[in-house]
């Protein structure tokens, strides 16, 4: 089961998908790590134990803290999303795709594919995506996250070239090497929900936005209220404030009428908008309990 | 871009994708293993034995007027990936060749389906901002931060550098929003660590309207996470500031624009978005693709992105760069 309320790490990050001035004021005032750490335990104090984030660079020094004080990070839970796409994007730009592949795969695994025009294999590629997702990993040891993430970039990217093989054997290596539940993150959550299952995959995780205005919910609110209502999956609800669109109150009520989302997703950089957020959520899921 | 388009495409129910053409073979065994696409290392074999409507041309833009040049000739439809050409005089050629061949045409400069930047455009028509006296078209963003090895993107010849990479697009929506650059005052293309080409483009235009601007695009600065393109209006009546999530509206009197009011407005890509039915990285992409298809499906006129107004852009490349020599 995962926890009702989930922290994300935007506001670390200068991720604003509403105003380019307020990034750059998230990217100055989160600009030491201490405070980052400090933001993570005001949502701890709060209740929230669990830190969904991407495997930027930064994290690294994150992980490093929180190894280093296990008795205090005791509970304490990462959902790893990978992989931090503009690291792979600029290197796209600069190298182009193999050699991007080429720059991050470790080891020497490129030399013997690379030699002559043999086809690539089903279980290269697979083996391409495994060294990646070990790769992305490395900043995790011995701390503990029991669902791991597919970032949306790759999902639905992977989803429109119906490479749908990739994405399921991505859910199975995660459970096999880390013993941890494969998450999506996707724009198009009806669509990949198709894909999961005609993959075998049952009750899936997937992490998708869900607001009241509709905001990035391809092909629309009902689509994915129907879903909702009459399909087995986990949903994770992100921008649900729609970016700032709605106001805070209807925009979470919105959300905790739906059924079947058991978590909810948001970034906040003050104590008192994560205070004010997870106490909306609770007094409605109180509510509709009533 | 070239595979972003496709996956793009490949989730499009009115679109059959009958081929693809890539010269990496690591990418063609992926897209025919997984996707089941009939992929091609030679395109001109893909468009004999494939027979398709239209094409997406996502090459380097050396390849832009031999290739397109050449789909133009088979009477095909063609989504060209941004910018269009080399030289104004390759371009003026393949304008021409697209109006006599009747084919719906389009270039990839997707911030025209960016919800804020339409918008800004419909407030600059409305007249709303009285009498334009000044513009300043910005972008920055973190592509070139280290000396680099060399790559494409890095030789002058085969379309590398910030003015036809980053600078194109801020150029493109300067001419599409008020008026086609005419003339050049002054420019700085500067290189900061690339050897062959500039990273950063500075520059004084004028439009055919008379009006007068700057262009500032850097794309060493990674003090920005990504690429982020500003453009800033100035008229007698009101003053717009907009990027790609929010738009900054201020209006000396109020009732000269329905929905905003005197004073500053503040406006954010939420409310200004249109939903599409696939989105891969943001709506834009999907919303380019999607009004090209319609275009050739007779369903939305041809007249965003066509190859004339990328050619206005191509044009004010050139002027920028005998300009700075």
């Amino acid at each position: 089961m995962m926890e009702r309320v989930l922290f994300g790490d935007n506001q670390f990050f200068a991720v604003n998908h509403i105003s380019d001035e307020k990034s750059r004021a998230q990217s100055i005032k989160f600009k030491e790590d201490s405070a980052i750490m400090k933001t993570l335990d005001d949502a701890r104090s709060v209740g929230i134990n669990t830190f969904m984030c991407t495997t930027h660079d930064r994290i690294v020094n994150i992980c490093e803290i929180i190894r280093n004080n296990p008795e205090k990070y005791k509970d304490f839970t990462i959902y790893p999303c990978m992989p931090y796409a503009h690291k792979y994007a600029n290197a796209v730009t600069e190298l182009g795709i193999t050699g991007t592949i080429k720059q991050y795969v470790p080891g020497n695994f490129f030399g013997s594919l690379f030699k002559g025009g043999v086809a690539f294999l089903s279980k290269d590629y697979l083996s391409i995506m495994e060294l990646l997702v070990d790769a992305e990993m490395k900043m995790f040891k011995n701390i503990n996250t029991p669902v791991i993430f597919l970032q949306n970039v790759i999902t639905d990217l992977l989803l429109g070239l119906r490479a749908d093989e990739v994405l399921i054997a991505f859910y199975h290596y995660v459970k096999k090497k880390y013993n941890a539940e494969a998450g999506f993150i996707t724009m198009n959550m009806p669509k990949l929900l198709d894909v999961l299952e005609n993959g075998g995959i049952e009750n899936p995780i997937i992490c998708s936005s869900i607001n009241k205005a509709g905001f990035r919910m391809s092909g629309g609110n009902e689509v994915y209220e129907e879903v909702l209502k009459t399909r087995k999956l986990r949903a994770i609800a992100m921008q649900v404030l729609a970016g700032g669109a709605i106001h805070p109150k209807d925009a979470i009520e919105y959300v905790c009428k739906l059924p079947n989302i058991e978590s909810i997703l948001f970034g906040a950089s003050s104590k008192g908008n994560i205070e004010s957020t997870y106490n909306y959520i609770h007094q409605f899921d109180n509510e509709i309990k009533a | 871009m070239g595979i972003s388009h496709l996956s793009i495409l490949g989730a499009n129910p009115d679109v059959e994708v009958v081929g693809v053409c890539d010269t990496s073979k690591m990418v063609n065994d992926f897209l025919s293993r997984y996707g089941k696409f009939n992929c091609f290392t030679e395109y001109k074999k893909m468009l004999d034995e494939t027979n398709p409507d239209a094409v997406f041309v996502a090459v380097p833009t050396k390849f832009h007027y031999s290739i397109i040049k050449d789909l133009l000739n088979r009477r095909l439809h063609i989504f060209a990936e941004k910018p269009f050409c080399l030289t104004s005089v390759q371009g003026e050629e393949l304008v021409a060749l697209a109006a006599s061949q009747g084919v719906i045409n389009q270039v990839g400069y997707h911030n025209k389906f960016i919800g804020t930047f339409k918008e800004v455009k419909r407030i600059v028509n409305s007249g709303a901002l009285g009498t334009i006296h000044h513009f300043v078209g910005e972008s920055y963003g973190p592509v070139v931060t280290k000396p680099q090895q060399a790559t494409w993107r890095s030789d002058p010849a085969e379309g590398g550098g910030c003015l036809l990479d980053y600078a194109s697009h801020v150029i493109d929506l300067i001419n599409d929003t008020l008026a086609p650059v005419s003339s050049v005052k002054g420019s700085v293309l500067d290189s900061i660590y690339s050897v062959n080409v500039e990273d950063a483009v500075y520059s004084l235009l004028e439009l055919s309207n008379k009006v007068k601007g700057v262009l500032s695009v850097n794309w060493s600065d990674e003090t920005y996470r990504k690429m982020s393109t500003t453009i800033t209006i100035a008229g007698t009546k009101g003053k717009i500031i907009s990027d790609a999530s929010e738009l900054k509206v201020y209006l000396k009197d109020s009732g000269s624009l329905p929905g905003y009011v005197s004073g500053w407005n503040v406006k954010n890509i939420t409310d200004l978005t249109e939903p599409v039915n696939f989105n891969l990285r943001g709506e834009e992409y999907t919303g380019q693709v999607d009004y090209f298809i319609n275009a050739v499906a007779g369903k939305v006129p041809n007249t965003i992105n066509t190859f004339q107004s990328a050619w206005f852009t191509d044009k004010a490349i050139e002027l920028i760069k005998s300009n700075s020599k």
